[in-house]
């Protein structure tokens, strides 16, 4: 806790330091710029974005303080994220134990899920949005932001996936056959032994995943125009950045909290999970 | 024996999965959710229409008229979808998402010689909103000084304009070096780009709005050159609504929805032009981030842009057409490709339904024309607050 203020603090030096010293223009060899403005447009005092979160939104009377806009927007990005992590987890889990479970299935699949992820987000996404908006069963009606969840969830799913396909096989040959030697069935060693020894190589996953969770999550809103979340307010006050570059930096606080918390909620994880990780710790 | 009891159990497995994402898809739709327009209302009609940037003033017409209740009058549900980065109405359209888009007409016209088939119904903007704007000491006073500069574009197809001037005057475009624009003008106040792409309604306020380091007050508008398209041969028809052309041509319902449809947008307008303050409000109600000033300047800048509409809003001139018709086949760009390579097709417009729709308007109190249009003053504040 303490290191982790030290090393804000440490960054809020860099930050005002570079603007104290750098030139306005930056540092451009070959024309290429190596080292960004220092401008107040392109690098605001850090004081200035602090207050600039306490003033409303607009001088509009209804405004609400800038800080409370970006944190109900992270919170309904936050949830977003979340159901598209839990989505990925049953996916990539799922995946993983069919491919455990028959070598073939590994061959088959993996590829193709290694393959998934080299799709880019920005043709994808309006192709889901499109799908979404035909698909009706009953008085289910698919919303935008499921269309987010998906895409999030997209890309959520890989790592997990793979690491769980590691996790599971990761027990030792001498392992399996003390199970079969105890005429344990398929069920009983995976509960008992596969998914023990996977928990260490899960964990990471799990973070990575939630950590793309949100990634996804903020580029679909941006890609398919979501209102709500973090990612609309992000384009919303870049397109204000020349009037008010305060604001601009706002949201992209918020999107780094987010990603905090959904990587912290992911370490509570391992603290429920912490007898599994003798191994990990070990290691 | 074995086997097919582990297949079942598998397969067991793979429901619960499948519930569980199912059970957690229903678990969050009951807390996101925001829109309560499931058709609930009665015997109205569902219209969808995309909208081409997020909610602003420029689209003030359109909220103005569902949130007075225009289009409930005319047994409409509309929802007005907002655009983000990756969303193109016409090809929201042209895959059936919606009912109605919001384009502008070069871009529109791509689409459709790519096989699009769509039909512009209304030309809600008479003339273009697209300014390039350099600073007053640039020299940069014509597009006939673009050669051998930085020019700036949003990219996308909003760079047409900019060719199609060049090619009037005569002038190589692959001279130009085209410097993608984000959504600031930070990249032209830190000199990045010499001559800016700006909407009279949008970005050339973003300019007017910050604050000068040199005199610590706003820019004014003496410190910058602007050159308006509207006064070059590039001008292009932009906000315009289409529609698909096959509904129109065979489904009666879908033509009575149309001129119902274009009734209330009509009414949205004329709402707008005559109270842009309290249009202005509706349209931060629905969601548009702007400051109060800026929104204003917005929605009475967009009103310039429609009125006055000798014919009656909304009606295509088919010289104004005809002149961006031929801008987009003149104009090259600046890796040397074209916009299109022929007329398009007699489908690409029509005025049957905003002509019907501005008839049944007639005896009704409103100036379809716009003739007592006046624009208002407004004073931009620093960030557009």
């Amino acid at each position: 806790m303490l290191w982790g203020v030290v090393g804000i603090l440490v960054v809020v030096l860099i930050w005002e330091g570079y603007k104290l010293l750098a030139p306005a223009d930056g540092v451009v060899i070959g024309g290429a710029r190596v080292l960004p403005r220092s401008t107040d447009l392109a690098m605001p005092h850090v004081w200035d974005m602090l207050a600039r979160l306490a003033e409303p939104v607009t001088r509009s009377a209804s405004a609400q303080p800038l800080w409370l806009v970006i944190t109900l927007g992270a919170l309904t990005t936050l949830g977003i994220a979340a159901v598209g992590w839990l989505v990925g987890l049953v996916v990539g889990i799922g995946l993983a134990l069919v491919m455990q479970r028959w070598r073939i299935a590994e061959w088959g699949l993996l590829p193709w899920i290694v393959l998934s992820q080299t799709v880019p987000l920005i043709a994808f996404a309006p192709v889901v949005k499109s799908w979404g908006s035909r698909v009706e069963i009953g008085s289910f009606q698919w919303q935008d932001w499921m269309s987010v969840a998906l895409i999030a969830s997209y890309l959520a799913f890989f790592p997990i996936a793979v690491g769980a396909l590691k996790g599971l096989q990761s027990p030792d040959r001498i392992h399996e056959e003390l199970m079969h030697v105890y005429a344990a069935g398929y069920w009983s060693t995976l509960v008992k032994l596969r998914f023990p020894a996977a928990v260490p190589y899960l964990l990471p996953a799990l973070r990575l995943g939630a950590a793309n969770a949100v990634v996804g999550a903020v580029v679909a809103e941006v890609s398919t125009g979501l209102q709500g979340g973090i990612g609309r307010l992000l384009i919303q006050f870049a397109g204000q950045a020349s009037g008010d570059p305060a604001k601009a930096w706002g949201p992209i606080f918020g999107a780094i909290v987010l990603g905090l918390v959904a990587a912290g909620s992911v370490a509570l994880l391992g603290v429920i999970l912490k007898n599994y990780r003798r191994t990990e710790e070990a290691a | 024996m074995n086997h097919s009891r582990r297949r079942l159990a598998t397969i067991g497995g793979l429901a619960l999965a499948a519930s569980l994402v199912f059970t957690a898809c229903s678990a969050g739709g009951g807390s996101g959710e925001t829109d309560g327009a499931d058709g609930g209302g009665g015997d109205l009609t569902p219209v969808k229409l995309q909208l081409q940037w997020l909610p602003q003033g420029q689209f003030a017409g359109y909220f103005a008229a569902q949130e007075l209740g225009y289009f409930e009058e005319e047994g409409l549900d509309v929802e007005i979808i907002p655009s983000g980065g990756d969303i193109v109405p016409q090809d929201a359209l042209a895959n059936g998402d919606v009912d109605y888009a919001i384009a502008w007409v070069p871009k529109v016209l791509g689409s459709i010689e790519q096989g699009a088939n769509l039909t512009e119904i209304a030309q809600i903007f008479q003339r273009s909103g697209t300014l390039q704007v350099s600073w007053a000491d640039s020299g940069i006073t014509s597009v006939a000084d673009f050669e051998g500069k930085k020019i700036g574009s949003w990219g996308f197809g909003n760079e047409w304009e900019i060719f199609a001037a060049m090619a009037d005057e005569g002038l190589d475009s692959t001279t130009v070096q085209i410097i993608t624009q984000d959504f600031n003008m930070n990249a032209f106040l830190q000199g990045d780009i010499d001559a800016a792409q700006a909407m009279t309604y949008n970005e050339y306020a973003q300019l007017l709005e910050t604050v000068n380091p040199d005199t610590g007050e706003l820019y004014q508008p003496e410190d910058f050159n602007v050159i308006n398209y509207e006064d070059t041969e590039g001008a292009m028809l932009q906000d315009a609504i289409w529609a698909d052309t096959e509904r129109l041509e065979n489904d009666e319902e879908y033509q009575d929805t149309t001129v119902a449809f274009l009734k209330a947008v009509i009414k949205g307008w004329i709402y707008a032009a005559e109270n842009p303050e309290e249009a202005s409000e509706i349209t931060i109600a629905a969601g548009s981030g702007w400051g109060p000033s800026h929104e204003l300047w917005m929605v009475n800048e967009t009103n310039k842009l429609i009125w006055p509409a000798p014919d009656g809003i909304g009606v295509i001139d088919e010289a104004a057409f005809q002149k961006t018709v031929d801008g987009a086949l003149a104009a090259v760009n600046e890796t040397g490709a074209r916009l299109i390579t022929e007329e398009p097709p007699a489908t690409a417009w029509t005025n049957e339904y905003i002509q019907r729709a501005l008839d049944e308007l007639e005896g009704e109190d409103l100036d379809l024309t716009g003739e007592g249009f006046e624009p208002i003053e407004v004073e931009l504040q620093e960030g557009g607050n």
